[in-house]
């Protein structure tokens, strides 16, 4: 075994230093070092989408990466999306209003993983979203009510936008 | 490192393979160098006739890239079947060359346009053509103490066309069945260089020799799509596993290889419609 490493990051706003073995995973650390437990671990090999996170702002799989990483790096988790008085994102309100979640589990991946794919495709039509999705399961198989948020979100942020563009 | 550590060390690209297998315990390596800080490795340039892609170009990249689309649409074309977003956010093009998993799409682009990979060890550098490259399933030229350095790619001339087409139970899941293909005419419209390339079917990616030797000479407005096609599926070794029949994966390589082809072919008349 080695000595282990420190590794410094900025998670949701709030610094970490650990000091960290050279074998955990982004999302061990995470929800051990750091408390960030929204970051949840099903398949823990890549396939499921529950642990995603925004690295530096861009969507990765927090299983697939090793903490020692991402030393000097910005993570937002689905708790970083939210205003810090509890006002949540777009895209999180959006779920809340289609019921886009029914146990949970995967909600905090599908969140982060719609934040990130909304970012890119500001206008998406319905088969965008499905395959802008297909990186995440439910295993409720709530998807009609996860596709109608991210929809939702959708357009809430692109008449946003709109209104910003005309001041 | 390479060097000193032998068999018990494994370079980490962008993790969207090793990791996965390290997990399941299918793989298992005392060392793992990192070479995500090497900017070297990054760099894609355009000389001579050709493309020079580094190893640690990350899938998003070469999908976002217009120069790359310009001068390989086949790469371009292939990313989008890569796993994810999230995954092709960090998956790398070297990876998942030196990877060679059968049922991947960079390595039978490679094999498509007949591209190089750039070795080097710490005292020598070599290139080997992609056919070459890849000798069985996980299995390639690299040695143990030898790092992909590069993909050169040769950039095909204007009056081209390409396809890529895959079958996979899930969306981003590996392909049961793939087919990608290049088609070049000359000024009289004939076919003057054409790639034809299965792979998901067998232990590395294949060309279809019987396919592509039909194609030349070929004009373009008489081809049987469907016919190559099949022609496509004769000369191949194809696998027989859990998640497919051989005589399926053959049926299906088939119908995707004239499938592409005949894509290939719709490339070629759009462009010379907008020249016109």
């Amino acid at each position: 075994m080695t000595e282990p490493i420190p590794v410094t990051t900025t998670v949701n706003g709030v610094p970490h230093n650990a000091a960290v073995e050279a074998r955990k995973t982004l999302a061990d650390y995470l929800r051990e070092d750091c408390l960030v437990t929204g970051v949840h671990l099903g398949c823990e090999q890549g396939a499921c989408g529950a642990c995603t996170v925004l690295l530096d702002g861009i969507a990765v799989r927090a299983c697939l990466l090793f903490a020692v990483q991402v030393d000097g790096s910005t993570v937002t988790t689905a708790e970083g999306l939210m205003d810090p008085d509890g006002t949540l994102s777009t895209v999180q309100e959006a779920f809340r209003n289609c019921h886009g979640l029914q146990c949970g589990f995967c909600t905090p991946g599908f969140v982060i993983s719609a934040t990130a794919f909304l970012e890119n495709h500001p206008h998406p039509t319905l088969d965008d979203i499905r395959t802008g999705l297909s990186g995440n399961l439910c295993r409720c198989t709530g998807y009609q009510g996860i596709v109608a948020a991210v929809q939702q979100a959708a357009s809430k942020l692109s008449t946003r936008s709109g209104s910003e563009d005309k001041q | 490192m390479l060097a000193a550590h032998g068999d018990e060390a494994k370079l980490l690209a962008g993790g969207q393979s090793l990791v996965p297998l390290l997990a399941l315990r299918l793989a298992r390596c005392e060392h793992l160098i990192d070479i995500n800080g090497v900017d070297a490795l990054k760099t894609i340039t355009r000389a001579n006739g050709s493309l020079r892609i580094g190893a640690m170009v990350r899938q998003a990249t070469i999908e976002a890239d217009l120069t790359l689309l310009e001068a390989a649409p086949l790469l371009t074309l292939a990313t989008p079947h890569i796993g994810h977003f999230q995954i092709r956010n960090r998956g790398t093009i070297g990876g998942s060359v030196a990877h060679a998993d059968p049922a991947a799409e960079y390595p039978a682009v490679a094999v498509a346009l007949d591209a190089e990979i750039e070795i080097a060890s710490a005292t020598s550098r070599r290139a080997v053509a992609a056919t070459d490259f890849f000798d069985g399933a996980f299995s390639t030229a690299l040695e143990d103490d030898e790092l992909l350095v590069a993909i050169i790619l040769p950039v095909w001339s204007g009056q081209s066309g390409f396809a890529i087409r895959e079958v996979a139970r899930r969306h981003g899941d590996f392909a049961l069945a793939g087919a990608a293909v290049g088609i070049q005419v000359d000024q009289q419209a004939n076919i003057d260089r054409a790639a034809v390339v299965l792979f998901g079917v067998g232990n590395q990616p294949q060309r279809a020799t019987a396919a592509e030797a039909a194609l030349l000479g070929m004009p373009l407005e008489k081809l049987n799509t469907a016919e190559l096609g099949r022609l496509a599926t004769t000369d191949l070794l194809v696998i027989d596993d859990g998640h497919a029949s051989a005589s399926y994966r053959r049926r299906v390589g088939a119908h995707l290889a004239g499938n592409a082809i005949a894509s290939a072919v719709r490339h070629i008349c759009e462009e010379e419609e907008k020249e016109v």
